[in-house]
């Protein structure tokens, strides 16, 4: 027979794992197909008392996206029939699109967006000149724009498709 | 020595953070609204997003210093963007004066956001970590915004004559001004001695020596006999930020409690 003490790690585990698979279902508003998760915001998530912190780190600190990032996390956690949730907004660890996970990089190119390259937290020119044309991956493009429709999309012209196209910044 | 975090700060320490984190804060809030001017007016379309997007991310990190302001138990945001009077702002001059003409927007921005970016390259190692951790997210972001700003000087540089003579205009007028992001306050040497943030007169030294290099660069010259204009960070403004007030904080005094 278990423990009380294992029974108590046992249902902490299963907790931690719903408020996970809870939070793989909350989608970024910009780009329906990636969890927040899978975009790599969310570094930690805490479990006392039935009291459920989650830390998030914003994307861009001016995106508006944010807001109804966090309340969305916030109803799909309660939904699980926790009591009571608390979405903190963190600065450390600073977000970086290194944190996209390898699945949310695969869902980005699906959405028609060019993932970001790996920049270790400083971008050079060359990560928005070399960028891969999302519809027929071409390295025949040219950078347009390094300002798009939202914050976190820069702007390229694919020379072999001869289509517009966007890439998810690095930063 | 050690980082510090918000409960072991010595009194006067706060204050100069505080004082520190109104002049950030305010120097953001105020330019995101000068860039958001060109929305639908910018030259070529490409302009016009890019000076948009600016403006947001400026907006952003205005509201990243004034969170930590409320941290440390100053009034909200919301209250601090729209509720102060002119005289209680600590933006320096050059991001108050009018909007001008292309320009004069892309010198500022030129100028600014290389102020900005050697100062947040120091405030990555303040001792202050709350303040550190802002300007390393910060970061990223803000390359895009020195990236534009030193395409566009290289691209009117000397792209036509008078390309080349309005930017050489804009950046003899702004350089005084710009020059005014470095006022010295009272909270200098604390700031300094406690390793929050380096002097002002430092910081300024180094924003020097790079920005002469990217004008000559360009084809353009730095000016530099000129003295620099001291103000803003007293609360002593240009009468362009008494407008851009007016404007900015006329919908949200007509009904300060209702919700967007
Ligand atoms: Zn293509």
């Amino acid at each position: 027979m278990p423990s009380d003490a294992d029974q108590m790690i046992e249902q902490r585990t299963s907790d931690t794992d719903r408020v996970w698979t809870a939070l793989e279902n909350v989608k970024d508003p910009e780009i329906p197909l990636i969890s927040v998760v899978e975009l790599g915001v969310i570094p930690e998530v805490r479990i006392e008392d039935g009291r459920v912190t989650v830390r998030m780190c914003p994307t861009f600190a001016g995106c508006p996206a944010l807001d109804v990032m966090r309340e969305d996390i916030r109803k799909a956690i309660l939904a699980e029939g926790f009591g009571a949730v608390q979405v903190d907004v963190v600065f450390d660890p600073p977000w970086s699109t290194d944190r996209i996970t390898p699945e949310g990089r695969r869902k980005l190119k699906e959405f028609g967006l060019a993932p970001p390259a790996k920049c270790n937290g400083s971008v050079t020119g060359d990560m928005l000149d070399q960028v891969v044309c999302p519809y027929c991956d071409s390295d025949r493009t040219t950078l347009e724009s390094i300002f798009g429709p939202t914050l976190c999309r820069a702007i390229h012209y694919c020379n072999s498709c001869r289509q517009s196209f966007e890439q998810f910044k690095p930063v | 020595m050690s980082q510090q975090t918000i409960e072991q700060l010595k009194p006067q320490v706060k204050t100069a953070i505080v004082d520190l984190l109104y002049r950030l804060a305010d120097d953001h809030l105020i330019l995101g609204h000068r860039n958001s001017e060109w929305t639908g007016l910018g030259p070529i379309l490409e302009a016009d997003i890019a000076f948009s997007s600016m403006a947001q991310d400026k907006m952003g990190h205005a509201l990243a210093f004034y969170r930590l302001l409320q941290q440390l138990g100053e009034p909200d945001p919301d209250t601090n963007a729209f509720l102060r009077s002119g005289d209680q702002y600590r933006c320096c001059s050059l991001v108050c004066l009018e909007r001008g003409d292309w320009a004069q927007s892309v010198v500022r921005h030129f100028l600014f956001d290389e102020a900005t970016r050697i100062r947040f390259e120091a405030l990555e190692q303040s001792r202050y970590e709350p303040l550190a951790q802002v300007a390393r997210k910060l970061r990223g972001e803000l390359k895009y915004h020195t990236m534009h700003g030193q395409m566009n000087l290289d691209k009117l540089g000397d792209a036509t004559e008078e390309s080349h003579q309005r930017m050489q205009d804009a950046l003899d007028r702004l350089f005084p001004h710009a020059m005014g992001v470095f006022e010295p306050t009272e909270w200098d040497e604390t700031l300094a001695a406690e390793g929050i943030q380096p002097r002002e007169a430092e910081l300024c030294k180094t924003w020097r020596s790079q920005v002469a290099d990217m004008c000559a660069e360009s084809g353009l010259t730095m000016p530099d006999d000129v003295g620099p204009i001291y103000g803003g960070r007293a609360g002593k403004h240009p009468e362009d930020l008494k407008k851009l007030l007016d404007d900015m904080q006329k919908v949200y005094r007509l009904d300060p409690d209702s919700e967007w």
